[in-house]
């Protein structure tokens, strides 16, 4: 494995079989209509301080009337207890 | 406090969150130290960390407390105002940034301890391209119009997180059984990335660019484009709906019928 981040390595692509796809079959990713569009969509979320991640998601939840989300890595702020004790410490970051 | 980049994922792309959660991260850092130390000693320190390194979780952590490795692709943007240090890391996802914070304050030997922290990256996901629970609100108390180009302006297909993870490109044919949980076949390929190799985490997507499945390597890329059978990725994760693309293969049922 390279020393270097993901996001500064270039993948080429290899090419197996030449074969076409049937435009009658699925959908482009970019060319979904709307509620399609949402079911399969993805936010990047700058999250603020105070709430947690949990909290932020079911604010979104509820504000875009969702049955499902979730978040990809816990951001964690500092936990209740923590900030009444006025603890500079964040309860943990991954 | 801890700020920044949250990918959140709607409906059945929740499906896709075990994908982010192997992705790399980006943070901006507020690190402060507990006495003076010299500049130059500071930046040979932090240099030192770059690489391969083993961490113990934190006391309060969401993982068992095994001592693990991970890597630091990269510190950079290295700023000091007397005992504050500002620095950028990118790392391997599972890297304790409070805790490299403190352990770079051991070996600085005066101690150090994380003031701040901002996530300016996930994956594919940057500091740039996020939007605010404002714009989110904003979106939700949209009219119908603009709610439509709100949407798709702050909304992105789940297919864009998938960005740095290997793909594997599959015949229209093979997409069904794939929904059904097979494993994918040799035959089935048409593109692939390279350097891929058995276990890693790829993606599966179809010609049109969506987004099958998550899988496990079970080749290289060398060996998928070498062999002409064989079973190239365990399914682990399906995201696309069954009924997608046609089922074009036989079972038993289906000749049984037949000779009757």
């Amino acid at each position: 494995m390279s020393q270097r981040a993901p996001w500064e390595e270039q993948r080429k692509l290899l090419v197996k079989l030449e074969e076409e796809t049937d435009p009658a079959l699925g959908c482009p990713p970019t060319k979904r209509p709307l509620d399609q569009h949402l079911r399969f969509g993805l936010i990047n979320l700058d999250k603020p301080s105070g709430p947690s991640s949990h909290e932020v998601v079911a604010w979104v939840k509820r504000m875009l009337r969702l049955k499902h989300a979730g978040h990809g890595g816990t951001l964690e702020t500092f936990t209740r207890l923590e900030q009444s004790d006025g603890h500079r410490r964040a309860s943990s970051s991954s | 406090m801890v700020t920044g980049v949250l990918p959140l994922a709607l409906e059945d792309a929740t499906k896709t969150i075990q994908a982010f959660l192997l992705t790399g991260k980006e943070y901006v850092c507020l690190m402060a130290l507990h006495a003076d130390v010299e500049e130059k000693k500071i930046q040979a320190v932090l240099e030192e960390f770059v690489g391969d390194i083993l961490q113990r979780p934190p006391v309060r952590a969401a993982v068992r407390r095994d001592v693990r490795k991970r890597r630091i692709y990269y510190i950079r943007d290295v700023e000091m105002d007397g005992r504050e240090i500002l620095f950028r890391v990118g790392c391997q996802a599972g890297t304790y940034i409070r805790k490299l914070v403190y352990d770079v304050g051991e070996v600085l030997g005066v101690g150090a301890h994380m003031r701040e922290l901002r996530r300016t990256r996930a994956g594919s996901f940057t500091e740039e391209e996020s939007f605010s629970l404002y714009d989110l609100m904003q979106l939700s108390e949209a009219n119908p119009k603009e709610r439509d180009m709100l949407t798709r302006r702050m909304v992105k297909p789940m297919e864009s997180a998938f960005q740095y993870v290997p793909h594997v490109y599959i015949r229209d044919s093979t997409v069904s059984s794939i929904c059904h949980g097979a494993e994918l076949a040799v035959p089935g390929i048409v593109r692939l990335s390279e350097g891929i190799v058995p276990k890693m985490p790829i993606a599966l997507f179809t010609l049109k660019d969506e987004l099958v499945a998550l899988s496990k390597a079970l080749m290289s890329s060398e060996q998928m484009m070498k062999e002409d059978h064989g079973l190239a990725a365990k399914t682990v994760r399906v995201i696309m709906p069954a009924e997608t693309y046609p089922r074009l293969w036989k079972t038993k049922t289906v000749t049984v019928k037949a000779q009757s």
